[in-house]
């Protein structure tokens, strides 16, 4: 297992590569000039000329490749051109917020979405399973920006009962302990209930679809002839069964999760990586968006490395095939 | 594949039905609306009108005017031809692509197939979000080029299905026999394999073209798709986000209508993913 591990690792580390030649790729391949853009319209030809070379533009695109290449192994992730600061510092500041965001935002999808798919199978064909299943399609349907731009009409407009936007109050500064977090507390519940809701969705579909598709597999037909009640089928013995796939959406769901977050932050002018990309994106700030790309691209990889681990824990078959 | 069974699925109906009065809305935007989806009149007399107003013009507002005094129903109705065009456009590149590198891949053996399947898998791992705005920034943001990312950031769940499809259907005895009486690999591939793929791919393109629409609103939305005054849905949520207090109506609308749109391609394709079994 530790090599079949090691060998999906290894797999990532040349997607992550790749990922990163292509942005680079993409960056020459665009039309307009860096030099230019930093220099703004008025500039001489000289003085583009100058800071071509400063850029190291003039230089053959293997030999910019190499220095950029090795730059991003040791960290080195530039300069932004809006702000002027190290965009691995900007970085670093956000990544915390979104951390947060996400995980919640992911566990709290899946604890509800696997109960609200254990409720429909439990009465499976019924007028309530076929109500829900509306909701979670609808749920699942919905745009986050756009969810999130209903929710916050509602509960921060209409309510008044959490705020719009930001991730603490103007006095936060002020408050006691307790009440500062119970100030992060309120800043994050809109962000984090559009995410939900629509991971919730889309997490209560597949987990009914995998569970009413082992329906009438001989492995239940015996366990109810064994006399155990309905709920301890559904809960014992096909639960397990249907959350293997579920364990590889996981995986795939922190990418998608981010993107997610990248609408949601942008929104709620949450503090986090998914904000300062699309800031990055509005303001042509180059070096932050590759840098974001990159580490977004790392989520996607980690991810499936995540899952992959996490199936080959859960479902014994794959222990054996991957030890062979 | 059953189409009666299909057609008895009612969430098949449903969301072919919606689908077939989205577009018809699309296709018949001038005529069922004021015309000009950028009309601005008097904008201090007519703007933020709720729905169902008659402003000083005697012009019938549906559901309302925005901040210039503009009808949202025609914007919605002319911006329907742009997400609805959008997506499917990008789809159907994302299906091409997809169609040939999992025909081409199942059919071949060796290198050929390895490779084609490791690129499949590489694209898969890219973020297709961040990818749409890193292009967005780089190239002029516009409709081609929003169509021509959907689909090139599309087009591998497509490639991996149809990959499996024809894997399994070549080791069925109707291909043996058709190799059997002569017919060339791309004979058997095009005429025997690809045709009996189609079900699977057309439930994939059909949940494919929910998302595609909902990416192109989101890239509207942040400014970097398609651009004003071309009505967008996704530029229409995000004009309607700064009046929210006074014309809720500007942002719910586009929403409510991009909700449907991916609501009955989900179903759609869920029904005629079930209607294989």
């Amino acid at each position: 297992m530790a090599r079949h591990l090691v060998v999906r690792a290894l797999i990532g580390v040349g997607v992550m590569w790749g990922v990163v030649t292509l942005v680079f790729l993409l960056l020459r391949a665009a039309p307009g000039d860096p030099a230019r853009l930093l220099l703004g319209p008025a500039a001489t030809q000289t003085q583009i000329d100058e800071q071509r070379h400063q850029l190291g533009l003039d230089r053959p695109v293997a030999a910019q490749y190499g220095a950029w290449i090795s730059r991003v192994v040791r960290g080195d992730l530039g300069t932004s051109i809006a702000t002027g600061r190290p965009v691995r510092t900007m970085l670093a500041e956000a990544w915390p917020a979104t951390a947060l965001l996400v995980t919640l935002s992911l566990l709290l999808s899946y604890v509800l979405g696997i109960l609200l798919a254990l409720v429909q199978a439990n009465v499976s064909g019924s007028r309530t399973d076929t109500s829900l299943s509306v909701a979670s399609v609808t749920l699942y349907a919905m745009p986050s920006y756009w969810l999130a731009v209903v929710l916050v009409l509602v509960f921060a407009y209409w309510l008044r009962v959490f705020p719009a936007f930001g991730a603490t109050g103007l006095d936060a500064e002020f408050l006691t302990p307790v009440g500062r977090v119970a100030d992060r507390v309120r800043h994050l519940a809109l962000p984090l209930l559009t995410l939900t809701l629509i991971g919730m969705g889309g997490i209560a579909r597949y987990v009914r679809g995998a569970l009413v598709d082992l329906q009438g597999s001989q492995f239940l037909v015996v366990a109810r002839a064994k006399g155990l009640s309905k709920e301890s089928v559904l809960l014992r013995h096909a639960l397990p069964n249907a959350l293997i796939p579920v364990l590889i959406l996981l995986g795939l769901s922190l990418p998608a999760l981010f993107s997610g977050a990248v609408f949601v932050e942008a929104i709620f002018a949450w503090p986090g990586v998914g904000r300062l990309l699309v800031a990055a994106v509005q303001a042509r700030d180059y070096p932050v968006v590759l840098a974001a790309t990159t580490i977004s691209a790392g989520l996607v990889v980690l991810g499936s490395l995540v899952a992959d681990g996490l199936v080959v824990l859960a479902d014994p078959r794959l222990r054996d095939t991957a030890h062979g | 594949m059953g189409e009666r069974a299909l057609l008895r699925d009612g969430r098949a109906r449903f969301g072919v039905a919606c689908l077939v009065v989205l577009a018809l809305i699309a296709v018949l935007a001038p005529w069922i609306t004021g015309g000009d989806p950028a009309l601005q009149r008097d904008v201090v007399a007519t703007r933020f009108l709720p729905p169902w107003s008659t402003d000083v013009n005697g012009v019938f507002h549906l559901f309302g005017t925005d901040r210039l005094g503009r009808d949202v129903w025609t914007r919605l109705a002319f911006g329907a031809r742009v997400s609805l065009g959008v997506g499917l456009l990008g789809v159907s590149l994302s299906v091409l692509i997809g169609v040939l590198v999992g025909g081409v891949a199942g059919a071949s053996q060796g290198v050929v197939s390895k490779g084609l399947l490791a690129v499949t898998d590489f694209a898969l791992a890219l973020p297709r979000v961040v990818l749409l705005l890193l292009l967005a920034t780089l190239w002029a943001p516009g409709v081609i080029l929003v169509v021509v990312v959907l689909g090139v950031t599309g087009w591998m769940p497509v490639a991996r299905l149809v990959y499996g499809e024809v894997r399994k259907l070549m080791a069925l005895p109707f291909v043996e026999s058709a190799v059997a009486l002569g017919a060339s690999r791309r004979r058997v591939l095009t005429r025997h394999v690809l045709p009996n793929a189609l079900t699977p791919v057309i439930a994939a393109a059909a949940l494919g073209v929910g998302n595609a629409i909902t990416l192109e609103a989101g890239l509207s939305f942040l400014g970097v798709g398609v651009q004003p005054p071309a009505p967008s849905w996704g530029g229409m949520i995000a004009s309607g986000r700064d009046a929210l207090i006074n014309a809720p109506w500007v942002a719910i609308a586009p929403g409510v209508a991009l909700v449907l749109v991916v609501v009955a391609c989900t179903l759609v394709g869920d029904a005629l993913q079930d209607s294989r079994q």
